[in-house]
């Protein structure tokens, strides 16, 4: 037996890198997305020679930590073949009204909740359109989206800033962790917090699993008897509360809120969570794909700033991604479908 | 009168009637034209003006949307199309040449039908979602028309470029004559050719039209590309409305007023069925709404709040849960004699 072990062993890893691939085979658009975030770290630290220092990396966290949270709603919705365009106008409306509130006096203890209320509103909306009037996912979300917008500039038509302690402590404070500089905010802390539990729940929940088989086929989840009405607004409702904990942090963030806040930001969270390797048919994906999609996507814009370059650049090299991305992708289903 | 009734451009014509008799209520002088040098001015004339690039986005939209799919570039293409003239007049020496407008014109609406030919192959050929394929244009398009403009809003003076928005032509805008072209001309080519339903045929059923030996591939892509072309043609427009081409606001949402002229015509997002009539009374609708809430003095920004109400009521009257309830309702109230459902 010893005799075989040597050759074994070396035709061992490729077989085990084939079996592993196989039992993983949701998991390669994530490890693309993975390699593709690397091969921009390297080049761009080949590039500039000085980008990863903790200074950036730490920004990176930091300065897309609305995306972050924004991103795990979208991938619960996106994962169920819907599609939520309101997140971005939602976002400022509720950290437009939350920030009016604040300026008026009330406790940041009871604006917060109030928010986060205030986006699960808009995604249970989102929801009863969807689910029980047959509208599609994007037209609901649509009307959603001027709505939220409209009522933004109802709260104010300017920006309104922010001085309560309590929230600009969110962005202020840094957290040194590990040597050489690297820092954390509470922003930050929550963004990875929600990353942790919204795959956790997918991953391990009842509801979580109950999405995918919604994705996989609406109608085969429906004849197994699961609660599919109940779960498809629930998803909405989760990138509603996503969409109004991005309105808090981002008004951190800012330090204040303008109605305009997030114009476009949809745009960019389906493309962070499509980049992340979840397939917009639904059914499969993971919110930790999602995480490097906005990682990406936030190294991208750090990278083109850099380079000194106009910001135009960003929508460009996302849409190029983008691109790539679904034609891959695209690819991948049409091999599976042959076999 | 039930067949009249029942017809389906029934709700958007009341819905357009009712809008325009209650700002005739409101201000008597929104339905009053006045003659100055033989040119109409007045509320409706503006309408009719204003109207035009949606008009022709909605147009290519509406083809689109017959196949079962969406095109979100037509904002980004619109943009695009606008740097690309403004960038050609500007350069060029002779800015008041009607030589050198059409050149611009013409090479501008040409990228706008290349880039519409690009979106057309991602979803007919590469077969990716109409959704994803478009957005990735829609996310690029504004970046490139920042980068042919160098990220600066290019004004420019020429007379003729100007004519295409502002002009007018035996006493009405030139650009009304535009949009009335274009949909001379799609109602044409739609109606009076098989194309129309072939494009119909594709929209309902993709794979029954094929097996009949429909070429679902080339009539897919030939809507994209119409799509881009006309909204390259808006954005020609809307540029020579300001005569300044700013990447960031040209068309920006349009894609979104697009979809909902559509839908409020009563073509179903689902593809199959569309109707040019109801299109362009979904324009005007829109365009009559927009006009409406100018003159109630709301912030412009605040606008997108009474379309979303617009967009909720139309989807939910289209929605068969509610048509469900009308009809029982209406039953009920006969006594429920007739047993079978008028549809």
């Amino acid at each position: 037996m010893t005799s075989i072990q040597a050759p074994a062993a070396k035709a061992g890893f490729a077989s085990f890198a084939r079996r592993f691939i196989r039992r993983r085979v949701s998991w390669i658009p994530v490890f693309a997305a993975v390699a593709l975030l690397v091969v921009i770290f390297v080049a761009a630290q080949a590039y500039f020679g000085n980008f990863l220092t903790p200074r950036v990396i730490s920004a990176l966290l930091l300065d897309n930590a609305y995306l972050f949270v924004l991103a795990v709603g979208m991938t619960f919705v996106i994962l169920t073949g819907g599609i939520d365009l309101s997140v971005g106008a939602v976002m400022a409306f509720t950290g437009m009204l939350g920030a009016s509130l604040l300026r008026d006096g009330v406790p940041s203890g009871l604006v917060v909740p109030i928010m986060l209320l205030l986006g699960a509103t808009f995604g249970l909306a989102i929801g009863v359109l969807v689910q029980y009037f047959d509208v599609q996912p994007f037209i609901a979300s649509l009307a959603a989206m001027f709505a939220a917008r409209g009522l933004a500039f109802i709260v104010s038509l300017d920006s309104i800033k922010v001085e309560v302690p309590e929230i600009l402590w969110l962005q202020s404070t840094r957290i040194q962790g590990a040597p050489g500089g690297f820092y954390i905010t509470p922003t930050g802390i929550i963004a990875l917090l929600v990353v942790i539990a919204g795959a956790l729940v997918l991953a391990f929940t009842r509801f979580g699993r109950t999405i995918y088989a919604i994705g996989g086929s609406e109608q085969s989840a429906r004849l197994m008897g699961l609660p599919v009405v109940r779960t498809k607004l629930l998803a909405y409702v989760v990138s509603g509360v996503c969409a109004g904990l991005a309105g808090v942090v981002f008004t951190a963030y800012t330090g204040a809120s303008y109605p305009l806040n997030g114009l476009g930001t949809e745009l960019d969270t389906i493309a962070a969570v499509v980049i992340g390797g979840t397939l917009l048919t639904g059914g499969s994906g993971y919110v930790v794909g999602s995480m490097i999609g906005v990682f990406v996507y936030g190294t991208i814009r750090t990278a083109i700033s850099f380079m000194g370059a106009d910001q135009s650049w960003t929508r460009i090299s996302i849409g190029l991604l983008l691109l790539v991305f679904v034609v891959v992708q695209r690819l991948i289903v049409a091999r599976s479908e042959r076999r | 009168m039930k067949k009249v009734l029942t017809h389906r451009l029934v709700l958007p014509i009341a819905a357009l009637i009712a809008l325009v008799a209650v700002n005739t209520i409101a201000r008597p002088s929104f339905v009053s034209v006045t003659v100055q040098n033989g040119q109409l001015y007045g509320p409706l004339i503006d309408i009719l003006r204003n109207s035009a690039p949606l008009m022709l986005v909605s147009l290519g939209m509406m083809v689109v949307i017959a196949t079962r799919g969406i095109d979100l570039s037509v904002g980004a293409i619109m943009a695009v199309s606008g740097a690309v003239a403004l960038t050609i007049i500007d350069g060029s020496p002779t800015p008041d040449d009607l030589g050198t407008v059409l050149a611009a014109i013409g090479v501008a609406v040409l990228i706008g039908l290349l880039l519409g030919a690009w979106n057309g192959m991602l979803v007919a050929l590469v077969g990716v979602q109409p959704i994803i394929a478009t957005l990735v244009l829609m996310l690029a398009g504004r970046g490139v028309a920042l980068l042919i403009t160098g990220g600066f809003i290019t004004t420019i003076n020429s007379a003729p470029y100007k004519f295409m928005a502002q002009g007018y032509v035996i006493g009405l805008p030139f650009a009304f004559f535009v949009s009335v072209a274009a949909i001379v001309i799609v109602a044409l080519v739609e109606r009076r050719t098989a194309l129309g339903m072939l494009t119909e045929a594709v929209g309902i059923n993709p794979e029954a039209s094929r097996l009949a030996g429909v070429r679902a591939r080339g009539i897919i892509w030939g809507a994209y590309a119409a799509s881009g072309l006309l909204a390259g043609l808006a954005g020609i427009l809307y540029s020579s409305n300001t005569m300044a081409a700013d990447s960031n606001a040209a068309g920006l949402y349009i894609e979104l007023y697009a979809i909902l002229a559509v839908v409020l015509g009563g073509t179903s997002l689902m593809g199959g069925k569309f109707t040019i009539a109801g299109t362009v009374i979904g324009v005007f609708t829109i365009e009559t709404l927009r006009s409406t809430i100018l003159f109630l003095g709301v912030p412009s920004a605040v606008a997108p709040l009474f379309l979303a109400i617009a967009v909720v009521i139309v989807v939910l009257i289209q929605s068969p849960r509610v048509r469900g309830i009308v009809t029982r309702v209406a039953q009920g109230m006969r006594g429920g004699t007739k047993a079978e459902v008028a549809r």
